[in-house]
């Protein structure tokens, strides 16, 4: 208690860490199923099977980033109001995002027509694929790098946040979504769907580690992320647990190779976090203007005040999701969909 | 061509009104819908199975809508208001992210398990999980209103690094301005969803549709409407004598009350004129806004020139009058709008009771017309709480100019509130077309209506 007590803004950078973790592992095989969506499913009802595999737990699963959102908020009030007010067109493209998969999750099954459902398809579709885009060009931004001003504010447009490593970034966050939501398709249907997720898992797979490849490359170029020994030990457990999680959806243990790529995902955000601690947000400009841990921190009430809250609710939440994963735990079949 | 700030506020207050179309409905609706489950788990019978199911569905409509707007709402803060998030993350960050931990989590896990859980639970536990959904909605409310109570009436804050730093949670939590206002929303959410359900059902009386369950919907309905109408005007009476006392100028706004005045009349219908500060009323109610205000006919009212005067001395030169003509209006709009549904809701459940409602067809058109108030009243009642808060957005400490962000220009804000509004309408068409075709196809079982395909689309 002590320690936690004295580093207070060093735990709420490990918790917003976890809690980035959390939304990119539960959101990223939503995002991953919705952009498979219009190649893994053939028909209405194969669709359907894959929109019900993650439809008890997908706004809960939401809840995580908002939760982020809200985290960030409350413990590092200047990293929320710099960036959001500074990657403000690619935040509006990502809610716009995500009012339409959210709405097309809940309404595209409850009317019949070919028309209506095919729109909230590519509703589904771009909503997953245009936020899993932005996240990952976000955490690029990041890492290598955005015109930060002495007071904070971001001086760049929109276009300064696409670089050849943050578009980079974007479209491994899309590869690793899809690797990880195609498991989880073939993990939570019955019937031939259920193999034809885990092929598209393994072809996809080999393109996410080709695209792994070459992210490490322009990682080591383009950022100092290396200079972090725990981020480059958290990069090549990721890549390790990438592998295992291939090989094994590859003989066929689609559970544990969901597993390893829950893994995968936790180790990836990881490392990025650590590499930019102490840095939250690092300045393109001058070194001495990014947002660090103690500089955009809120003050030590607030922070043992959420510490107490963070530490008994983050647990009794983990429960109760765990619960409803139990309780959804079965395959989705042809004759049991809601959505 | 309106400025950043125009905009970034235009932007905010589109969001707030269209997330508050669909938010009192989900406040009320899971409340309403726990209740029907439980009367089916205690009495067995059917029927409350499927008013559960029916007004749950049109519930789900209503939340898909405000989730997502509401994931809007707390990027707005960083996005178009980073200053304000400078100056206010210490202390209004915390509410915020304890409503997702405690409320949205439990919402918004336990609603998967509420659609997706009616073959895979026991109707003991469904009805448990409808429990749940019905207190992380509530909770989520309470949340928002501790964080917005602090933006009306600061308390438990010390200026320090520049910034509002919390120097006490329980002093932010045991806010004056809380009960009030949650206690307003609360009961105007059951208000909502009672007035809803009864201006549905008398729809389907009207056209001799599933009688058995529209009869009993509309009892529940009209017992909503009267227990919510009568508990939101007494906590909105309450909570406006406590506005009296820290917002003195919100209330003399709302009154069109330039000069302080003892004995002041209640106002009916006036015109107002801005520029000279007069306020011509046609029809008043003597005495009665002092005691309404004071709990004493012949109490003083503070008026806005003299508040004006004490503003300045406080703050420094500058307008603290809100606009008075549409705080005049709004306030009426819910006002009257909220007397209205009361007392035909009152009038429609004696005669009910006598039995002579569901032959009166003047009564049940009146009933269902009784639909656009609530949204009347729900919209201008927002209005009125943020609006009376200008010129400030934190009361006292950070004027609205003072909490928009830097960078961002007129010209993103303008795009971005062309791309919500397209995207807004878009949505609300779908919503407002699956809502009527589902209000319209009524329960399950209804022979008007094909079990088989809803089986295959929806249970």
């Amino acid at each position: 208690m002590e320690i936690i007590l004295q580093n207070l803004e060093v735990v709420w950078f490990i918790l917003v860490c976890v809690l980035f973790a959390g939304f990119f592992v539960l959101e990223g095989f939503d995002y991953g199923v919705g952009i498979l969506l219009p190649f893994l499913g053939k028909n209405d009802v194969e669709r359907r099977q894959m929109i019900n595999t993650v439809g008890p737990v997908w706004d809960g699963n939401q809840v995580w980033m908002i939760t982020a959102g809200g985290a960030t908020f409350a413990s590092f009030p200047h990293v929320y109001a710099t960036l959001f007010s500074g990657f403000y067109l690619a935040l509006f493209l990502m809610l716009a995002a995500l009012i339409a998969r959210g709405v097309a999750f809940e309404f595209r099954s409850k009317d019949k027509s070919l028309a209506w459902r095919k729109t909230f398809d590519y509703c589904i579709f771009f909503g997953s694929l245009i936020p899993a885009l932005l996240w990952g060009v976000t955490v690029g931004n990041l890492i290598q790098g955005t015109p930060i001003d002495g007071n904070m504010n971001f001086v760049g447009g929109f276009f300064d946040l696409l670089s050849p490593y943050t578009i980079l970034c974007g479209i491994a966050f899309i590869l690793v979504f899809v690797y990880h939501g195609a498991l989880y398709t073939s993990l939570k249907t019955l019937g031939d769907i259920s193999e034809r997720a885990r092929a598209t898992a393994l072809v996809e797979g080999v393109i996410t580690a080709v695209g792994a490849l070459v992210l490490v490359g322009a990682t080591y170029v383009y950022t100092d992320l290396f200079n972090s020994t725990l981020a480059m030990v958290c990069y090549g457990a990721a890549i390790v647990f990438f592998i295992i999680s291939w090989i094994l959806t590859r003989m066929r243990r689609v559970g544990w190779g969901f597993t390893f790529s829950v893994l995968t995902i936790i180790s990836i955000t990881a490392a990025y976090f650590a590499g930019l601690f102490p840095r939250i947000m690092v300045s393109s400009l001058d070194p001495s203007y990014s947002l660090t841990v103690t500089n955009a921190a809120s003050s030590t009430y607030t922070l043992t005040l959420m510490t107490i809250v963070a530490l008994i609710f983050v647990p009794i939440v983990l429960i109760y999701q765990g619960w409803t994963y139990w309780t959804f735990r079965h395959r989705v079949g042809t004759d049991d969909l809601h959505y | 061509m309106m400025d950043a700030i125009m905009l970034a506020r235009l932007q905010f207050a589109l969001t707030s009104i269209y997330h508050w179309l669909f938010v009192p409905v989900t406040l009320g609706m899971t409340v309403v819908v726990a209740c029907m489950e439980i009367a089916y788990v205690s009495t067995k019978n059917e029927v409350y199975k499927k008013m559960a199911k029916f007004w749950g569905k049109l519930f789900l409509i209503n939340f898909a809508m405000g989730v997502v707007t509401g994931i809007v709402q707390e990027f707005h803060f960083g996005m178009n208001w980073s200053e304000y998030s400078r100056f206010m993350g210490d202390i209004f960050g915390a509410p915020l992210a304890l409503e997702a931990l405690t409320a949205f989590f439990l919402e918004s896990t336990f609603m998967g398990a509420w659609i997706f859980g009616w073959d895979r639970l026991s109707a003991k536990a469904h009805a448990v999980v409808a429990v749940l959904v019905a207190i992380g909605t509530n909770l989520s409310a309470f949340w928002i209103l501790v964080a917005s109570s602090f933006m009306q009436n600061p308390v438990g804050f010390v200026i320090r690094n520049g910034r509002a730093e919390m120097e006490s949670f329980g002093a932010i939590l045991t806010n004056g301005y809380v009960p009030g206002q949650f206690g307003h929303i609360f009961t105007d959410g059951l208000l909502t969803a009672g007035v809803i359900i009864a201006s549905i059902s008398a729809w389907h009386i009207l056209r001799n549709n599933a009688l058995d369950f529209y009869k009993r919907s509309m009892k529940w309905g009209l017992v909503f409407s009267i227990i919510g109408g009568i508990l939101v005007a007494g906590a909105g009476h309450l909570h406006g004598q406590y506005v009296t006392k820290v917002q003195p100028m919100k209330i003399a706004s709302v009154e069109g009350l330039w000069d302080t005045t003892q004995g002041a009349s209640f106002s009916m219908f006036a015109t107002i004129d801005e520029k000279n500060q007069t306020t011509n009323s046609f029809i008043e109610i003597p005495k009665v806004l002092s005691f309404v205000a004071t709990d004493d006919f012949n109490g003083e009212v503070k008026g806005m020139k003299d508040l004006q005067k004490a503003d300045e001395a406080k703050y420094g030169p500058g307008d603290y009058v809100p606009h008075v003509t549409s705080m005049y209006w709004t306030f009426r709009a819910m006002v009257f709008s909220g007397m209205l549904m009361l007392l035909v809701a009152i009038v429609a459940f004696a005669m009910n009771r006598a039995g002579k409602l569901e032959t009166s067809r003047p009564m049940l058109k009146t009933v269902f017309w009784m639909l656009p108030f609530v949204y009347i009243a729900n919209a201008s009642g927002w209005y009125v709480a943020e609006m009376g808060r200008q010129p400030w957005l934190v009361y006292g400490l950070q004027k609205t100019a003072a909490g928009v962000s830097p960078t961002v220009t007129a010209n993103e804000i303008l795009t971005t509130i062309i791309g919500f509004t397209a995207v807004y309408v878009l949505a609300a068409i779908a919503a407002l077309y699956l809502a009527v075709k589902h209000i319209k196809k009524g329960p399950e079982g209804n022979p008007s209506h094909d079990v088989r395909e809803e089986a295959a689309l929806w249970k």
